[in-house]
């Protein structure tokens, strides 16, 4: 009886796991099934590297480089914002905090993640958009910084709790032969503890980018929205996630803007893909570094 | 009888770790250039004890030192001493090897570079010099750039070995040096300690007895945070003072 027991529940959790599997292979046959069919009408390289988005015009054209530059901009410009703040406060959290600061000030961080995206488009539009427009007396405030700015800060909370975790993974030993050596609290920081972490901290700023990159309801609602190269932090932007929440009610279903939003996801997948990777790859390396992994 | 002088006087020393004490009312004396052993059971207190004679239970929440520890006759506890310069002149080697992930060079140069050394030769000729006195240099002269991290445990807890006589220590602490170790890789470390005596002022932590009997000049045998008896080891071995101290020796506990 507890042999067959056993052997449901062995069945039972596999699938549960290999459910997630499928889950992942589905949506990407959805992905190619429903995006590649655009490269029937617009050949890969004028999809990728063409310079107009004008999927509506009665001579639609498809060029998402305005829309990946975007992205990337914005994404760039979030990073400048989420890797001071989210490392410099993993770092106080973890080296200068005392025990209870660490244990209010660490959940409170991750809180901010728990706040939804919709709330982080409010603020950026009510809050940081004006005050930006002001600052820079531009005409209108949402715009690439105004999205980098919000970006950046929902993107702190996996930097920060990310990195806290990789300084945590140092090994006690590596500090005490670092103290015992006559090093004081910054030297071993410095010298032992960050470049030991190193890698755990990269991992932690590419997470955090792909959170950025694959964030869509603050971006849509911040970021001005024009399809145009980017050429300055100021003027407003598409990046890829806004144009395809932006326009897939519009878009007649099977037509070839229909198609062309699905290969932007596509394109989305990849970006997000290559940084997961990246960072497993540089997470394992620093594992093995440290004889984690032995 | 004892010909060298006193480096460490301990007195009537007691650690506490929040309420629990720990150690209780340690008094011995350190003697230059000598090797002095300190066994006991699990948790008799002997890791703690070596680990305040550098301070490194400073690192401890909620440790609790009294009574004092003069090192060439001032407490290194006084809150004008200088916790840096304590533990430069009192090296420590670990019971798990810990080389820094980074090259058997940075290993050794990282010491001498938080006191600012950066002459680029003094370096090399103290990287060269440590490990020689490591009986280090044969095996690595050759890949000094490469991860200390590929070396074997014994190559590694000679290289830290290396590591705290770069910043020229008087005083080696070393805590249950080989208990990560296999017995090829523990002879030398021991012979090593044998050689190191020479220059410097040791004390080691260890649960082997025997390795206490081969090493050390004097053996202070501790239980549950006592120190029960200290002596010449030769006589702590053969003729103890203590009941206690027979019956550890002879394995009827531990």
């Amino acid at each position: 009886m507890s042999r067959l027991k056993e052997k449901i529940y062995r069945w039972l959790f596999t699938a549960l796991a290999f459910s997630s599997l499928l889950f992942l292979v589905g949506i990407m046959a959805v992905l190619f099934k429903e995006g590649l069919p655009v490269f029937k009408e617009v050949s890969p390289a004028n999809f990728i590297f063409g310079k107009s988005w004008y999927p509506t015009y009665s001579v639609p054209e498809f060029g998402i480089l305005p829309l990946i530059l975007a992205s990337l901009w914005v994404t760039a410009g979030a990073v400048a914002v989420s890797v001071p703040l989210g490392i410099g406060s993993a770092l106080y959290i973890h080296e200068l905090a005392g025990k209870k600061q660490k244990a209010v000030l660490k959940p409170l961080i991750e809180m901010l993640a728990a706040i939804p995206s919709i709330v982080f488009g409010f603020f950026g539009m009510v809050v940081v958009a004006p005050f930006l427009q002001k600052v820079f007396a531009i005409p209108t405030g949402l715009c690439g910084l105004t999205a980098s700015v919000v970006l950046g800060i929902m993107a702190i909370p996996t930097v920060s709790s990310l990195a806290d975790d990789a300084l945590g993974f140092v090994p006690r030993s590596f500090k005490e032969a670092s103290y015992a050596l006559g090093a004081n609290r910054w030297q071993t920081l410095y010298k032992v503890v960050i470049p030991a972490a190193g890698s755990g901290i990269s991992t932690a700023i590419i997470l955090g980018m792909s959170r950025i990159v694959g964030e869509t309801m603050t971006v849509l609602m911040v970021s001005g929205g024009a399809a145009v190269m980017p050429s300055s932090f100021l003027q407003p932007m598409r990046p890829l996630t806004s144009t395809i929440a932006a326009e897939m009610g519009e878009a007649a279903m099977g037509g070839t803007h229909y198609h062309a939003l699905f290969a932007i996801g596509l394109v989305l997948f990849l970006i997000t893909l290559v940084f997961n990777v990246a960072a497993e790859v540089i997470s394992r390396r620093y594992r093995i570094k440290l004889g984690l992994n032995r | 009888m004892d010909i060298n002088p006193a480096r460490i006087s301990v007195e009537n020393l007691n650690f506490y770790y929040g309420n629990k004490q720990a150690l209780k009312n340690i008094n011995l004396n350190i003697f230059e250039k000598k090797v002095t052993a300190i066994i006991g059971p699990s948790g008799c207190g002997k890791s703690t004890f070596i680990r305040l004679l550098n301070r490194m239970n400073d690192l401890v929440p909620g440790g609790r030192v009294e009574g004092s520890i003069l090192l060439d006759g001032s407490d290194i506890n006084a809150p004008e001493a200088d916790v840096v310069d304590i533990r430069r002149r009192v090296g420590m080697v670990f019971q798990k090897p810990n080389p820094f992930a980074k090259s058997i060079s940075q290993n050794i140069s990282y010491g001498l570079e938080l006191e600012g050394s950066r002459k680029k030769d003094f370096i090399e000729r103290k990287i060269e010099e440590s490990l020689k006195k490591a009986a280090l240099w044969e095996e690595v002269k050759d890949r000094l750039d490469e991860s200390a991290l590929g070396l074997s445990g014994g190559q590694q807890q000679r290289l830290c070995i290396a590591r705290c006589l770069a910043v020229e220590p008087e005083v080696i602490l070393f805590d249950e040096p080989c208990a990560s170790l296999d017995p090829i890789s523990t002879k030398k470390i021991e012979e090593l300690i044998l050689e190191l005596k020479k220059d410097y002022t040791i004390i080691i932590v260890t649960h082997n007895m025997q390795q206490a009997a081969r090493v050390s000049d004097y053996t202070a045998f501790m239980y549950l945070g006592e120190l029960v008896e200290f002596g010449h080891t030769e006589k702590v071995f053969t003729v103890p003072k203590e009941k206690r101290t027979e019956e550890y020796l002879s394995g009827k506990f531990g």
